[in-house]
């Protein structure tokens, strides 16, 4: 009994850990095989953090993680638990505004949180129990039900499809919410189970699916399924990504379908893509925290050197215990250290307001109101796709006037990722599409002797090929009738490039008319139909980067047709077929068009019978699926016959030459990661001047390593020889890199991913890692990287290189793609294109931008000015330098926020245009410049130099018998008093003088706080606040304004205190002026002798930079 | 991130000044053609005021005399040796001695001075309960923790008024004797002692209990006077306005002083023959000594001094008045001066060009 027991749980173990076995419409369905239930977690999406009760503490909890909070929380319970000047309250106010607002922001995002999940965990489904249609919440469905789902809805969770309306079992889906890939995707239901779509029919089934436990990749999916029919064997099925339906997707022209639940609540595919964005935290943060570190010794110090004074002056006993001033039994009893160390601690909470509570408020309010502006910012519309910037993390706003590296994808950021067919060529023979002739004449080209038309059978099959081999689809507008003459044919595909090659065969005579039950239309030029049944389709992939279709025409010969790469179709043709194409390929790579050859094989009916049943095999194959579908792939497509190549324009992308220009000036470096070859990104980058006509180029491709033998070697050659090359150039000029670049030589590196690897991955031994080393100083050298057949990994690899290089620069990726998301994710600013590829990368960034060309403005105006304002925010909190305790907690939070904060969010120093049109300004914040010793040191010794005057001015003047015209004397509160009035109206005059863009706001809050600091004081001074019974700064305020010393005493120290500064602004102004006279004096005779800054693109023809090549 | 799959609302962004960082804005630069001016301006104004200040600084005439009796320099150290170490010591009268050669010009003021006393010291200044002091009865029968060790007799009774700073009241006296003709009699000059605390510590702040049957002696009931007091706080002054809580000495002394040496105001002489200052004469000041003041070395003194438009002698605000004019005008020549090279420099580069 103990033992069966014990063989089921572990059966069940092994159960979760390997595949899960779910019975369709929870029916059991084998009475041999033992029926071990499994335990699902339930259809609730939980995507909230916190629940009604666990909120206050959990919250409290994770707020006080945070060493600032957790710091602030000490010191209040120091102030509580012993005696001490300031009252907890100065203290503990501040402490507890900071904890509720931030508490009130996180609830409230929680309880949106809320109401999403509970959209949808409450929506209405239909469930089949018992051949019946039965209406639940969609929190209720459980692994195994079957859901029927309607048009128009998004199912519920991820769905095995079983059956559809129509006949063959297709259902369409759109998964815009997953990916953001708006066109519609057909999904399978299995065959045996497509006849069923009826409740009854439904129960009757009796399956079991087999499938493996959840994983967040949304485009793999392996399972079986075992149909029980009547008879006693089960008939098994494979099932992959295209009979699964996620959770999140919408049904699509379809009216109904039943599906059966696999994956639910969290653990489906879309829950599981949900996590894992980590926070980053940009530099400011961290210099932020090292400030606090500083200030917290300087506290410590601080708090020691007074306690020992204390002591010291203590040590005369009639300092220690005057007799007017008696100590109490219970403190002369006390022990000695015990007292020390109360008056540490005393002493730490009375200047523990030199560390800013209210700072990390400040700032994350600056943050979260600063990011608005970038998605306010007009410029960053686009009309095109109607959208705006988006600001998906509002703490790195600060961090875009940083950054040092940026990484940019190129298909689709760089260029428009809208394709334009030019030209193909066939055998050799070039058609250009300058003409709509509908008969495919062949246009004649200047430079190709060549000018007849190919063979015209050759013709026509490619232009099948074309037709034909693609997944193109084809939007059916239910006004049209389904049938051929109907010119407004729409096509949808997941690539451009397809929609391109398609649109191209079209001029050329051949349309492609659709797809129906697998049999794919298409028209020729003699507008006749030719129906092709579509047997199997070999789909593209990154590896391979190719794709093939096996058709049978409808002579019954089966054939394959295949476009790729060239690379990955060269060497599976005879080789006497390539020359011809070859040289067309590499003349249109280096126009800058994207390339794809086409090849085409007959397959006699016995090789199809053979690689019908592996193909089949391998699609039912539970375990690596994909390695085995790839052999097979592999193995088909061999000893094919090319055909011809086609040309695709990839348009580069508004101003994208300007940008990285700009972006250049900047002293930025710009790499390009593209998973193109090399060839066609190395157009890209001349066409968006990233290389110059001058830039020498270093290689570093199979092509330069072209001995196999002995790749490492030559690889290790390269290397040392670049280096030397770049390091005898270089120290000629002992100034910074950034400057360089306007005088010297420069040089862009070019290298692969299959180089890369070698570099990073060569063999195991030491000399990795010296390549590396030698790798990355080659790298830092240049002034423009292009890495191209780059993997999406190998992206974030190479960011996360530069990211751990000397100095820790900061990075920026964008990108527009889901292969983007991995890069996008590992640096420190992610931006995303919103662009056709999906909406992936968009959403895994901390910024999304509609066009590459706004990056400019985002980095060079609205980085910098974020820098700059957070800069001077964080410097402020620590330069503002005590007393009673309302005075003490409005302190920080009323009297000197506002308007800093205000300041913050507004502050131009320079105007936006000037940013824009001179992206050096950008160099001067390069590498945190604002936040680091220097300016810290300066903003200190400036706070201590004014603290010194405030005190001992206030010293000096208290010197008298009076400051009364009546003769009567002021106490100590009056003293306080002077000290803070003078300090608040420094602080924020300060302030004032920082100031250089004075909009209404300003003015508003700036004045606006030094009135309500008088009034308040007059107000809280002025009534004995009856719940207060008593007062001890009654009157202090307008007895104090009643003496005319005291005004004058006023004026001087804040004339005294501002008074370097005053100085130092106007020497800066004075300086400044002349460093603009002369700068732009030399622009003036830049722009006259040196290259125009921005040339005019040239598009079609790169004349110049192609002559280098 | 939340779960709805609703696409967000993808409108045009506002094109307003505000949104798009395009506020009217004032740029002011404080370039050297603005800032020289106004350093010249402000230096001299500074100036000016500086010498206005100083002058009527020096025009306050002050006269001190430190009766502590020290080293018997004084008829005052027989009562400081007498007093020495005692708390509260025995009553004790000196006087002092002085002749004026001419006016002292009104209004006179009478201050004491104390130093090295700490009225600022933390654990002496919250020694007091502010709302005993504004006449709360509940806070009469109990008062704040904070006023111990003086908070509670030896026999229990809460103290009237609690804590070290009452406690501490300064209790020596001082009448102002004139000898008019040259070796006559020693005639009185009236000292004003009212409305020598602050209008509203004297009128809101300070409160004393209601009274019981008319008389502030019972409301008093049930209190112990402060250890060092000699009498009751009811009895502080025969005046019924000057007695208790509102006694104006009392008032004066509970605000207590930032520095540890500090001037109170004891007494003005504004009446009769006086009130356009102390002529002519030998005078003669009683003192009754009893404010001990050696233990924690202290010294008092006694202050006869009159007062300007900017208050008492303060030599600081005039001096500091005219450092910073003269340092704004010199450094309004330096500038100048780096200017003007700046601008030629510039003007050089312009005509190279």
């Amino acid at each position: 009994m103990f033992r069966r027991t014990l063989n089921r749980l572990c059966a069940r173990e092994e159960n979760r850990v390997g595949t899960r076995t779910v019975f369709v419409g929870n029916h059991p369905v084998s009475r041999t095989e033992a029926h071990v239930a499994q335990r699902f977690c339930d259809n609730r999406i939980v995507s909230s953090k916190y629940t009604l009760w666990n909120f206050l503490p959990k919250n409290l909890f994770e707020q006080f993680r945070r060493i600032a909070n957790f710091y602030f929380l000490i010191i209040f319970l120091v102030q509580v638990t012993v005696d001490t000047p300031t009252s907890p309250v100065t203290s503990g106010l501040p402490l507890f505004f900071v904890i509720t607002v931030t508490a009130i922001k996180q609830g409230y995002e929680d309880w949106l949180r809320h109401r999403a999940d509970n959209e949808v965990n409450k929506s209405t489904v239909y469930i089949i129990e018992n051949a019946k249609r039965v209406r639940k919440e969609s929190e209720k469905i459980k692994v195994g039900d079957v859901v029927e789902v309607q048009a128009d809805e998004t199912f519920p969770c991820d769905l095995i499809l079983l059956s559809s309306c129509t006949t063959d079992g297709t259902c369409y889906v759109t998964t815009a919410s997953l990916d953001g890939e708006s066109n519609c995707k057909t999904h399978y239901a299995v065959r045996d189970t497509i006849a069923l779509c009826t409740a009854e029919s439904i129960d009757n089934l009796q399956a079991a699916i087999e499938c493996e436990q959840p994983q967040p990749d949304l485009y793999k999916f392996v399972g079986r399924m075992s149909i029980y029919s009547n008879s006693i064997e089960a008939v098994a099925r494979s099932l992959g990504p295209e009979n699964l339906l996620l959770k999140g997707a919408k049904l699509k022209n379809t009216k109904k379908i039943y599906g059966v639940a696999v994956y639910t609540g969290m653990e489906t595919k879309m829950a599981l893509n949900y996590q894992g964005k980590s926070q980053k935290r940009s530099a400011v943060e961290k210099s932020i925290n090292a400030f606090l570190i500083v200030y917290l010794i300087i506290l410590l110090t601080k708090a020691a050197v007074c306690t020992t004074l204390k002591y010291v002056w203590q040590s005369s006993p009639h300092n220690d215990e005057p007799w007017y001033n008696q100590k109490t039994q219970k403190e002369r009893e006390t022990l000695k250290v015990l007292k020390m160390f109360t008056d540490f601690l005393s002493f730490m909470v009375l200047f523990n307001f030199i560390i800013p509570v209210s700072m990390y408020v400040t700032v994350e309010m600056q943050k979260f109101l600063g990011s608005f502006f970038i998605s306010w910012d007009k410029d960053f519309f686009d009309e095109e796709i109607n959208e705006g910037a988006l600001v998906n993390t509002s703490d790195l706003n600060e961090e875009l006037g940083q950054v040092d590296y940026v990484f940019t994808d190129k298909t689709g950021t760089l260029t428009e990722n809208t394709m334009e067919f030019i030209e193909c060529c066939i055998d050799g023979h070039r058609y250009k599409d300058t003409t709509q002739e509908v008969d495919g004449l062949s246009q004649t080209d200047g430079p190709l002797p060549c000018f007849d038309k190919a063979d015209k059978n050759r013709e026509e099959l490619f232009l099948r090929a074309l037709c034909l081999c693609h997944t193109v689809e084809i939007k059916t507008n239910d006004a049209v009738d389904g049938t051929t003459e109907s010119a407004e044919l729409t096509y949808i595909s997941s690539s451009p490039d397809e929609i391109a090659l398609v649109k191209g065969a079209k001029k050329f005579g051949f349309t492609f008319l659709g797809n129906w039950n697998g049999r794919i239309r298409v028209e020729n030029q003699r507008k006749e139909i030719e129906e092709y049944e579509l047997l199997h389709t070999l789909n593209f992939d990154s590896v391979r980067r190719r794709m093939s279709v096996i058709v049978k025409t409808e002579g019954g010969d089966i054939l394959l047709f295949c476009k790729g790469a060239d690379s990955a179709v060269f060497p599976r043709v005879q080789n006497h077929e390539i020359e011809l194409i070859k040289a067309h390929v590499e003349h249109n790579a280096m126009d800058g068009y994207r390339t794809l050859c086409v090849a085409f094989k007959e397959i006699t009916p016995d090789d199809f019978e053979r690689i019908n049943a592996q193909l089949v095999e391998a699609k039912m194959a539970l375990q690596d699926r994909e390695e085995k579908l790839e052999t097979i792939f592999d193995d088909i497509e061999t000893n094919m016959n090319l055909i011809g190549a086609t040309a695709v324009e990839d348009k580069l992308q508004d101003q994208a030459a300007e940008t990285i220009e700009a972006l250049h000036a900047a002293g930025l470096k710009v790499w390009v990661l593209t998973g193109d070859k090399m060839e066609t990104a190395r157009s890209t980058c001349y066409a968006c001047r990233l290389f110059q006509t001058n830039t020498e180029l270093l290689e570093l491709t199979t092509k330069t390593i072209e001995d196999s033998e002995r790749k490492e070697d030559r690889l290790h050659e390269l290397l040392i020889e670049y280096r030397k090359k770049l390091m005898h150039e270089l120290p000629r000029s002992t100034r910074s890199l950034k400057k360089a670049w306007t005088e010297h030589q420069e040089y862009g590196l070019i290298i692969d991913g299959s180089t890369l690897s070698l570099i990073l991955n060569s063999s195991q031994d030491s000399s990795s890692n010296n390549y590396k080393s030698i790798f990355l100083q080659i790298c830092m050298k240049c002034t423009a990287v292009l890495c191209c057949r780059m993997a999406p990994l190998q992206k974030a690899q190479i960011v996360r290189m530069v990211k751990n290089l000397k100095g820790s620069p900061i990075t920026l990726s964008i990108g527009d793609g889901a292969n983007d998301v991995s890069m996008i994710l590992e640096s420190h600013v992610g931006i995303g294109i919103k662009g056709k590829e999906g909406r992936q990368a968009a959403r895994n960034s901390d910024y999304s931008v509609p066009k590459f060309k706004h990056l400019k403005k985002l980095l060079l105006a609205h980085g910098h000015l974020y820098y700059v304002r957070i800069a001077h925010l964080v410097q402020y909190f620590f330069y503002k330098p005590l007393y009673d305790a309302a005075y003490l907690t409005m302190y920080n939070i009323c009297f000197t926020s506002l308007p800093i904060l205000a300041y913050s969010l507004l502050e131009q120093h320079i105007n936006i245009n000037t940013l824009i049109s001179d992206p050096r300004l950008y160099m001067k914040i390069s590498g945190n410049a604002m936040l680091q010793l220097g300016p810290f040191l300066y903003w200190t010794f400036l706070a201590a130099f004014e603290g010194t005057v405030f005190f001992f001015g206030t010293y000096f003047l208290f010197q008298t018998a009076s400051l009364e015209d009546n003769g009567k004397t002021y106490g100590s509160w009056t003293f306080g008093t002077i000290v803070f009035t003078v300090l608040v109206f420094t602080v924020t005059l300060k302030l004032a003088l920082d100031t250089r863009f004075w909009t209404w706001i300003n003015h508003f809050v700036i004045w606006g706080s030094l009135a309500f600091y008088v009034f308040f004081s007059f107000f809280w001074g002025g009534i004995i606040w009856p719940f207060l019974k008593q007062q001890r700064m009654y009157f202090v305020f307008a007895q104090m304004l009643s003496s005319v010393s005291t005004w004058l005493a006023i004026i001087l120290l804040i004339f005294i205190s501002l008074f370097p500064e005053i100085i130092l602004i106007v020497i800066k102004n004075v300086k400044r002026r002349s460093a603009r006279r002369n700068l732009s004096g030399r622009r003036a005779s830049d722009s006259l002798s040196s290259r125009p800054s921005v040339r005019p693109l040239l598009l079609r023809t790169f004349s110049d930079e192609s002559n280098i090549l | 991130m939340t779960w709805s799959v609703s696409a967000r609302g993808a409108h045009q962004p506002d094109n307003t000044a505000f949104t798009q960082q395009r506020l009217p804005a004032w740029q002011p630069l404080l370039s050297a053609g603005i800032t020289l001016p106004l350093f010249f301006c402000a230096g001299l104004a500074f100036i000016g005021l500086g010498l206005g200040l100083f002058y009527s600084s020096n025009g306050i005439k002050e006269l001190e005399y430190d009766y502590t009796g020290d080293l018997g320099t004084s008829n005052c150290s027989v009562c400081a040796t007498e007093g020495q170490g005692r708390a509260p010591p025995p009553n004790c009268s000196c006087a002092w001695y002085f002749s004026l050669a001419e006016l002292f010009p009104g209004p006179v003021y009478l201050y004491y001075e104390l130093s090295n006393f700490y009225q600022n010291n933390r654990r002496y200044g919250v020694s007091r309960d502010d709302a005993q002091l504004s006449g709360l009865v509940s806070a009469l029968r109990h008062p704040a923790n904070e006023c111990a060790p003086y908070q509670f007799s030896a026999s229990g009774l809460p103290i009237a008024p609690c804590g070290a700073i009452a406690n501490s009241l300064f209790n020596d006296s001082f009448s102002l004797w004139h000898q008019r003709p040259q070796g006559g009699p020693y005639v009185e000059v009236p000292l004003d002692r009212t409305a020598i605390a602050w209008w509203t510590d004297y009128h809101v702040k300070f409160r004393n209990p209601p009274l019981v049957n008319g008389s502030l002696a019972l409301a008093f009931l049930g209190t112990a006077p402060p250890p060092n007091w000699h009498r009751p706080v009811y009895e502080l002054s025969t005046d019924p306005n000057n007695t208790g809580f509102i006694n104006q000495d009392f008032v004066v002394w509970m605000r207590t002083a930032a520095l540890p040496t500090f001037r109170k105001l004891y007494a003005r002489i504004r009446q009769g023959n006086y009130s356009a200052g102390l002529p002519r004469g030998t005078y003669r000041v009683n003192i009754t000594y009893n404010y001990p003041v050696r233990s924690f070395g202290g010294h008092k003194l006694i202050i006869f001094s009159n007062i300007s438009w900017m208050g008492g002698k303060n030599p600081f605000l005039g001096i500091a008045y005219l450092v910073v004019g003269s340092l704004c005008i010199l450094l309004g020549f330096v500038m100048l001066v780096v200017y003007i090279r700046y601008q030629d420099q510039d003007d050089d580069d312009n005509d190279d060009q």
